[in-house]
């Protein structure tokens, strides 16, 4: 008994140092206890929270583009479409698989996806698909408990109710590319699209507006379960310009498929009103995501549909530009405006012959004449005489060789040549031959078919118009200068408009092309521009503007105008590339823009304005 | 008869009537509280449901307490006879899960019953100490420190462990040897074979390692270093341990818990059902739980100090061992204090075999409880 009193006692103080084994034991679980949830509740209560509440940017409306009268260029328009976050998924290419069930996934679409998906980090989403119609959208909306990290969104998509008439002015939207990012959260939004030419990206920022946020719960598989709060997004500023979306689409329809480019200005305040670049191409295909050969076949297309060619498309303004060349020789004083040259179709220049267009000549004309039936041999001459310095400084006073911030990103300046432009740029003396070359708007002289509306509207009005293409943005208006007068004897402006009224009278070389009826009325010049040398034999021939020549080889055919005469309200240049003659070409053309705008303008109170406009209102006695 | 004095008046064989007067009814009402704590939790991680959880449990506890007493009022000598019969028993049911298992978890671990699905290697911890009791009992003082006197206890213990491992279920493995080795110390096995055991077990951990699956290697990297892999394997230990932070002292409030309703948290109704409830109450709640399990396991090893029978002394104090190591080891584990290994908390974590592991066990403590004072002959069950 001794021996189990012993073992007793062993059996207690082994006992004994069990259960304080389990002590300290328990005294950790305490220690651990109390860390978690009293020292460092605070920091877990936040990681919790950080679990539940997820940030999620909601897309805010894009500012709308809007025309001169309210009409919709660039607008919004549902998109639905899906994302996948691939953290969420627990296969991606089975997710996919079982998506390929609802809406056509092809094995490069997830090739591409997949792709897209190692290189970004896996809590962030990637677009699957857009543009889904209603009723796919809606069965991904049911079947999304079995599709694991598929997310279903409807959101706005930029859409252009005019997709190719305005293109070159409006641009396209796109996602945006790694080297656009910035601060602003906006961007990091899957699929978010920003402006990338034109309107869309000049105006980006007003356009864009500001993210709003929702703050809603979720549950580990990331599943919505409510929202908490929301802050709804700023919507984008709206930009109207100074378009007319009515003469813009008449005019792209009557350019056709010519590669050609027209401004319409309002001559009195530089509004652009039309600013049409043939061909264009379909800016809602960019959007939507164009194919790689689709937008191959654009780059490669010989009349370069891409380019918006009245403010990138630079050519010899040809004839165009003798009233420039007039009015510098009448300001410099060395010309008088009754001054008579006899043109007999050549003039000799040293060992050079400057030749006329017209080959048997002239006879004898005088300056307004002379413009009115483009007399190159007087041109010449009026330029030899002027000199190369005043025509340039002339030709800047109308607002050629600079380039114009209208709100679609710099155009181009066009080409103003001097002495020291020459000397700068070649290295070598000014030769007087130039001169005579630059006096009919051919040799180094380029400019933009914008520079040519701005001229015409600054001889017909006599005041510095400046172009403007953003009326006003986010209800702003834009300021409107008021055109101060041209720096010149506007005596001097008389002969010149004169002249460009004689061109649309009998003997002028565009009669074809005037208007008729009464109060309708406009005064213009015609030009040819040479692409290329002419050589001897062609002009004997005649043959430089046949169609056996390629096209690449033809004259551009321009015009400017302006009208009314008495109180000009718009003023147009033309320009067909490769087209053939000014008059024959680029004439009929401007003859059906200044009746229709003449037709269509509200402030016009012509008798037969009225009647027509009685005519589309009240169909049923028009037929008569 | 110098023990007897210490234990004032021998109260033995007492009627039936007299056993249900005597048995403590008060840690009956503190299992009822442990397993209305856990069928709260059920409700609230099935969404405020009964179904499919909670009711299942409290029908497993209603059958469980009838096991439990039924245990606890036959005699603590039929037990000690009933010991290695009821060893062989589990053993055997732990050589069919090896043929008959049904898979799960990463393992096989259950035997299908037909009316229940059981895990023998549950079982097998109260049948491991029941046998180790016995054993023990049966020898003297003199014999129970000798070094052949081993052999037969580390069978007991070599046996079931090896069989467990090998579904594999490495965490019940090491809950069976750390109950068993515990039995050995308390048996009075001399001391300085716990420390060179201690040294060699320290150098065994490589080898341990390379039976390891991935999976459990895994854990153990992971456990050493939760921040690596915040998404993959260390997830479960961090929104655990943010569930009971974010709780706070008082909790978000019964079925207020967004680590658990918004499923951040893993294995909510089992291994995790801790910390749903820290979330929910608070620490406070969490100390409620755990005082609740403290004073059955003190009850425990008072009626091991208090009991005249080294059977019943080493029973009831391997019952107590064996239900601190239960809540200790899912209490740590949820708290990132140890690895993931997959352990339920008893009563509260939804399932059957824990349940009814730890009710057969507390009745077990309850029967030695009610016969403390009954001298049992040292006839050895194995001989």
């Amino acid at each position: 008994m001794e021996r189990e009193g012993e073992r007793y006692r062993r059996y207690t103080r082994r006992a004994l140092l069990v259960a304080g084994a389990q002590g300290v034991l328990t005294a950790v679980v305490l220690g651990r206890m109390y860390y978690l949830g009293v020292l460092q509740a605070d920091d877990y209560a936040l990681l919790a929270e950080e679990n539940r509440v997820s940030l999620r940017l909601l897309t805010p409306t894009r500012g709308e583009i809007l025309d001169r009268k309210g009409k919709k260029l660039a607008t919004n328009r549902k998109d639905y479409r899906v994302f996948l976050i691939p953290e969420q998924a627990i296969d991606v290419v089975d997710t996919l698989q079982s998506l390929g069930r609802i809406i056509s996934i092809s094995e490069r679409d997830v090739e591409r996806l997949q792709r897209r998906i190692s290189r970004q980090r896996s809590f962030f989403p990637v677009t699957v698909a857009q543009n889904l119609s209603w009723k796919e959208f809606a069965r991904i909306n049911v079947e999304s408990s079995s599709l694991p990290g598929i997310q279903p969104d409807a959101g706005e998509t930029r859409f252009y109710p005019e997709a190719t008439r305005v293109s070159h002015i409006l641009g396209y939207v796109g996602v945006v590319a790694e080297e656009e990012m910035s601060d602003d959260p906006v961007l990091q939004i899957p699929g978010f699209r920003i402006g990338k030419s034109g309107v869309e990206r000049q105006f980006d920022l007003r356009l864009r507006g500001t993210a709003g946020d929702s703050r809603v719960e979720v549950n580990a598989f990331g599943r919505v379960i409510r929202e908490i709060a929301r802050q709804e997004g700023v919507p984008g500023d709206d930009v109207v310009l100074t378009l007319d979306l009515e003469m813009q689409q008449y005019v792209m329809q009557r350019l056709g498929e010519d590669s050609a480019a027209v401004v319409v200005l309002d001559a009195q305040n530089g509004d652009i009103l039309v600013s049409a670049s043939s061909p264009s191409f379909d800016i809602n295909s960019l959007n939507m995501g164009i194919s790689q050969e689709n937008w191959q076949a654009l780059l490669d297309d010989p009349r370069n549909p891409i380019m918006n060619k009245c403010v990138q498309g630079q050519y010899p303004p040809g004839s165009t530009f003798k009233m420039v060349v007039a009015l510098a020789a009448l300001e410099a004083g060395v010309w008088e405006k009754n001054k008579r040259v006899f043109c007999n179709g050549k003039y000799d220049l040293g060992d050079r012959t400057f030749h006329c267009w017209k080959k048997e000549g002239h006879g004898r004309l005088d300056l307004i004449n002379a413009i009115s039936q483009s007399c190159d041999i007087y041109f010449y001459k009026l330029a030899q005489a002027v000199g190369i310095d005043l025509i340039s400084e002339m030709a800047r006073k109308l607002g050629f060789g600079r380039a114009y911030d209208i709100g679609i990103g710099v155009g181009r300046e066009g080409l103003v040549p001097s002495r020291a432009w020459k000397l700068a740029t070649q290295g070598s003396p000014w030769q007087v031959g130039e001169t005579l070359i630059v006096g009919i708007g051919q040799g180094a002289l380029l400019a933009t078919p914008l520079q040519l509306a701005i001229m015409t509207a600054r001889l017909a009005t006599g005041r510095v118009i400046e172009p403007r293409l953003i009326h006003a943005i986010g209800g702003e208006i834009q300021p409107q200068l008021v055109a101060p007068l041209l720096d010149i004897n506007h005596r001097n402006l008389l002969p010149v408009l004169k002249g460009m009224e004689k061109v649309l009278e009998e003997g002028g070389t565009a009669y074809a092309s005037r208007l008729r009826g009464e109060g309708f009325s406009m005064a213009g010049k015609t030009g040819t521009s040479q692409v290329r040398a002419i050589t001897l034999e062609e002009r004997e021939a005649g043959t430089q503007n046949l169609p056996e020549r390629p096209w690449k080889e033809r004259d551009h055919a321009l015009f400017v105008a302006y009208g009314p005469r008495e109180h000009p309200r718009y003023s147009i240049s033309v320009i067909v590339e490769h087209g053939g003659g000014g008059s024959s070409v680029a004439g009929p053309i401007i003859h059906d823009i200044m009746q229709t705008l003449l037709e269509l303008d509200p402030a016009s109170d012509l008798p037969v304005v009225r009647q027509r406009r009685a005519q589309i209102s009240n169909p049923r006695s028009g037929g008569k | 008869m110098g023990i007897s004095l210490m234990f004032g008046s021998r109260r033995v064989d007492r009627s039936l009537p007299q056993k249900i007067k005597t048995l403590n009814w008060l840690m009956v009402l503190v299992l009822i509280a442990i397993i209305s704590i856990g069928v709260a939790m059920l409700y609230s991680v099935a969404g405020g449901n009964f179904d499919p959880w909670a009711t299942r449990q409290m029908v497993r506890f209603a059958l469980g307490m009838v096991i439990m007493i039924g245990i606890a009022l036959t005699d603590l000598r039929f037990w000690m006879s009933m010991a290695l019969p009821i060893y062989g028993i589990v053993l055997l049911m732990l050589v069919a899960v090896e043929f008959f298992g049904a898979t799960g978890m990463g393992g096989a671990r259950w035997l299908d019953l037909g009316v229940m699905r059981i895990q023998p290697s549950e079982l097998m911890k109260v049948a491991l100490v029941v046998a180790l009791a016995a054993n023990f009992h049966s020898l003297t003082q003199h014999r129970a420190v000798q070094m052949k006197s081993l052999l037969v206890p580390i069978i007991l213990m070599a046996l079931p462990a090896y069989l467990v491992l090998r579904q594999p279920d490495l965490g019940t493995t090491l809950m069976i040897i750390a109950g068993g080795i515990t039995m050995l110390f308390l048996a009075g096995t001399r001391a300085w074979l716990f420390w060179t055991g201690g040294a060699a077990a320290i150098g065994a951990i490589p080898i341990v390692w390379n039976f390891m699956m991935d999976y459990q290697k895994d854990r153990v990297m992971v456990f050493l270093n939760p921040e690596s892999d915040p998404l993959g394997a260390g997830y479960q230990i961090m929104q655990s341990k943010i569930a009971l932070g974010s709780g706070g002292l008082f909790g978000k409030g019964f079925m207020q818990g967004t680590q658990s309703h918004l499923n951040f948290l893993p294995e909510m109704k089992t291994d995790f059902i801790f910390t749903v409830l820290t979330e929910e109450m608070g620490l406070v709640g969490g100390l409620v739980l755990l005082g609740l399990y403290l004073i059955l396991i003190s009850y425990g090893i008072w009626v091991s100090l208090t009991c005249r029978s080294e059977f019943g002394r080493l029973l009831s104090m391997g019952i107590s061992v064996m239900l601190f190591f239960y809540v200790f080891v899912n209490v740590a584990m949820v708290m990132g204090l140890m690895p993931v290994v997959g352990a339920p908390l008893p009563l509260v974590s939804y399932g059957g075999s824990a349940l009814l592991t730890v009710m057969v066990g507390f009745g077990f403590v309850l029967s030695v409880a009610l016969h403390r004072d009954l001298n049992i002959p040292r006839n050895d069950p194995f001989g």
